[in-house]
C-alpha cells in the first residue's frame, strides 16, 4: 500500500496502531518526491536527516503524533533554510522555530521539506520564485497558484500528506483550488504569525493545505490561538475544530454574493460551482442572494495596501544582519546595490508602488483612501452575515493557466485574485475545496468552491465543507503523475 | 495623480537600484497599475473612518520582565560580516 496518498487522519490510524512508523512515513515521501519533483518542483530543499533525527522522538500519542508536515519556505524552522523564493535570503538559515513550527512539533508533528512560492509570496503562479516554477501536477504546462505554490502542488501530488502556506490575498486558497485540495485562511489575528517572514501585515495569515476538511481541522487545533510574541494575535479561546463535522447542515443559510457571480469568469467553473449550491439546496441548505457591493475596489485597495505594508517590511532587507551583501562603496551604494541584486522583478515592482504610495504628497490621496474603502469592503461583509451563515462562491474566476501566460502583465496576474482578496481585507475566514474539474486541452483541471465566514466561525465553515466533500468524490480523484 | 509618478525618484526613496531598462519598464507598467487603482477616486468616503486592521487589538503589554533570547553567537549567526561579537557595516559619517 502506498502510504504517500493517505490523509493525516488514516495515517495517524496506521502510525498509532503501530503498522508503520514515523520513519516509514518519512521514506515513503522521500522515495515519492525523488520520483516525482523534478517534473513538479514543489519542493526548494528538503532534510531527511534532521526530520528523521526529530522522527526517532515523536510522541505517537500527541495529535499529530509522527505526521511530516511541509512548510512553506517563508516560515522559519530552526536549522533549516527559510529563502522565501528570494535571492536575497539565500545563504540564511533560521535560527529558531516560528510560532505555528513550535505548536506543530508539540503536537507530535515533523516538520519536512520547504515548499517553493513566489518571491516573499508576492505572486499567484509561484512564477515569481527566484528558483523556477512549481508546476501544477493536473498538467505540469500550467501553474499550480500562488504565492503558496509549492504547498499545494506537493499535497496534491501526494509528496506531502498536508502543508503550511500563507495568505495575504488568496495565496493559500486559490493554489489549493487550482490543484483540488482543501486550504483554509484562518480569521486574522487566528494563528500567530510570529517566525513568518512578513510581507503585508495587516493582511497576512497562516493556514493549512490538506486532502481532506477533517485533516484542516486537525492543524488548526493545533496552530490556532494566542502568542505573546506576536501582539496581533487575538486573545480568543480555540474551538475544536473537528467538532461541528458531520453535523447536518438543514436550514443553515448560504449567501450567494451577486458579484461574484460576473461576465468574465470561466463557463466551467460558473457551472460547477452552481452545482455545487444546488448540492448544498439538496443537502438541506436554504440559498439566498447577498450583495457585496464594493467587490470592484477590493483588488485596488488590496494593491495599494499590501505593496505600502511591503515596502515598509522589505525594508529590513538591508544587507547587515542577514540575506545577501552587495559589494559597494558607501552606505547608500550599499543598500542600492544590495536590494538590487536580492530582489527580483515583482518585488521591485511593488516595493516601488508601495513606497509611491506613501510618499510625501500622495499618502491621503492612496493609502488613507484605501484604508477609507477597506472599511466599506468589511462593512459589505457584515451586512452579508445579517442574512447568512456564510457565503459560498468560485475561489478563482478560472482553472489553472499556462506558465508564462501572464508573467509580463501585472495588472492581468492581480486580478487573477479578484474573488479572494476582499476576505483578507475584511480580515475574514476563508476556505477552498475540491468541487469539480474543467476539461480543458484534453487535461482535467481543478475547481475551487470557496467558503467565506464570519470572523472566529472557522468551526461552522468546516461543517459547511465537511459536509459537501463527505457527499461528492471530488476529493477523491489523483493527479496521474 | 499617476502623471507624476518617477519611477526614478521613488526607487530612490526605496534604497533600490534599477537599471535604465527597468525604470523604463516598471513607469509603464505602473503607471497602468495606479491608473486602475485611480477609481478609487470615485468611491465616497466623506463620513467613512480608515480601517488600519480588521480587528483593532490596542495596547499589548507584558510584564517588564527579561525572557530568553539569541545570544549574540546565534544574532551574528547570518551575518554577512561580523567581527568581535559586532556586526560589520560600511561607513556611515563621513
Amino acid at each position: 500500500m502506498d502510504l504517500t496518498s493517505l490523509s493525516i487522519s488514516a495515517l495517524r490510524e496506521k502510525l498509532v496502531a503501530r503498522e508503520v512508523s514515523p520513519l516509514d512515513a518519512l521514506d515513503a515521501l522521500d522515495a515519492r518526491i525523488s520520483a516525482v519533483d523534478d517534473k513538479v518542483h514543489g519542493f526548494l530543499s528538503r532534510d531527511l536527516a534532521l526530520a528523521k533525527a526529530h522522527a526517532a522522538k515523536a510522541d505517537l500519542s500527541l495529535p499529530l503524533g509522527g505526521v511530516p508536515i511541509a512548510i512553506k519556505d517563508v516560515i522559519n524552522v530552526t536549522g533549516e533554510p527559510c529563502t522565501c523564493g528570494s535571492r536575497m535570503l539565500l545563504p540564511y538559515r533560521a535560527p529558531y522555530d516560528a510560532t505555528v513550527i513550535a505548536k506543530l512539533r508539540a503536537a507530535g508533528a515533523i516538520p519536512f521539506g520547504r515548499a517553493n512560492m513566489d518571491e516573499f509570496a508576492m505572486g499567484s503562479s509561484t512564477e515569481n520564485s527566484a528558483f523556477g516554477p512549481t508546476h501544477n501536477p493536473w498538467d505540469l504546462t500550467r501553474t499550480p497558484g500562488g504565492s503558496s505554490g509549492g504547498s499545494a502542488a506537493v499535497v496534491a501530488a501526494d509528496e506531502a500528506f498536508a502543508a503550511l502556506g500563507s495568505d495575504t490575498g488568496g495565496s493559500i486558497r486559490q493554489p489549493a483550488a487550482l490543484c483540488g485540495i482543501v486550504g483554509v485562511k484562518p480569521t486574522y489575528g487566528r494563528v500567530s504569525r510570529y517566525g513568518l517572514t512578513a510581507f503585508a501585515s495587516s493582511l497576512d495569515q497562516i493556514g493549512p493545505f490538506t486532502k481532506t476538511v477533517r485533516d484542516a481541522a486537525l492543524i488548526l487545533d493545533v496552530i490556532s490561538g494566542k502568542d505573546p510574541m506576536d501582539s496581533t494575535s487575538l486573545d480568543q479561546p480555540v474551538p475544536a475544530h473537528t467538532a461541528l463535522l458531520g453535523r447536518d447542515i438543514r436550514g443553515m443559510k448560504l449567501g450567494m454574493p451577486r458579484e461574484y457571480f460576473i461576465d468574465g469568469i470561466d463557463p466551467q467553473v460558473d457551472a460547477a460551482v452552481r452545482a455545487a449550491i444546488r448540492h448544498y439546496e439538496s443537502l438541506g441548505a436554504e440559498i439566498v442572494e447577498v450583495s457585496l457591493p464594493n467587490t470592484e475596489h477590493a483588488v485596488g485597495v488590496y494593491y495599494i495596501i499590501a505593496t505600502a505594508e511591503c515596502s515598509a517590511n522589505l525594508a529590513r532587507f538591508d544587507g547587515v544582519r542577514y540575506g545577501h551583501r552587495a559589494e559597494s562603496s558607501g552606505l547608500l551604494d550599499h543598500y542600492g546595490r544590495t536590494r538590487e541584486e536580492g530582489f527580483g522583478p515583482e518585488v521591485k515592482r511593488r516595493i516601488i508602488l508601495g513606497t509611491y504610495v506613501l510618499s510625501s504628497g500622495y499618502y491621503d490621496a492612496y493609502y488613507l483612501r484605501a484604508q477609507k474603502v477597506r472599511t466599506l469592503i468589511r462593512d459589505d461583509f457584515t451586512r452579508a452575515f445579517a442574512q447568512c451563515d456564510a457565503i459560498v462562491c468560485p475561489t478563482s474566476p478560472e482553472p489553472a493557466f499556462k506558465l508564462g501566460d501572464r508573467a509580463d502583465d501585472p495588472l492581468k496576474m492581480y486580478l487573477a485574485d479578484i474573488f479572494t482578496i476582499a476576505t483578507n481585507l475584511a480580515g475574514i475566514p476563508g476556505l477552498s475545496l475540491p468541487c469539480g474539474f474543467a476539461e480543458v486541452d484534453g487535461k482535467k483541471l481543478p475547481i475551487g468552491l470557496q467558503l467565506l465566514g464570519q470572523p472566529l466561525d472557522e468551526p461552522r465553515l468546516l461543517q459547511i465543507a465537511h459536509a459537501y466533500e463527505q457527499s461528492t468524490d471530488w476529493h477523491k480523484a489523483r493527479p496521474g503523475l | 495623480m499617476s502623471a507624476q509618478f518617477d519611477v526614478r525618484y521613488t526607487a530612490q526613496l526605496a534604497r533600490l537600484n534599477l537599471s535604465e531598462e527597468e525604470i523604463a519598464k516598471f513607469q509603464s507598467q505602473l503607471g497602468q497599475v495606479l491608473e486602475y487603482v485611480e477609481k478609487l477616486s470615485a468611491v465616497d468616503v466623506s463620513v467613512v473612518e480608515p480601517t488600519a486592521h480588521a480587528f483593532p487589538v490596542h495596547n499589548v503589554f507584558r510584564a517588564d520582565e527579561s525572557r530568553p533570547s539569541f545570544t549574540a553567537e546565534q544574532a551574528l549567526s547570518n551575518a554577512p560580516r561580523s567581527a568581535n561579537g559586532l556586526f560589520v557595516v560600511p561607513k556611515v559619517i563621513e
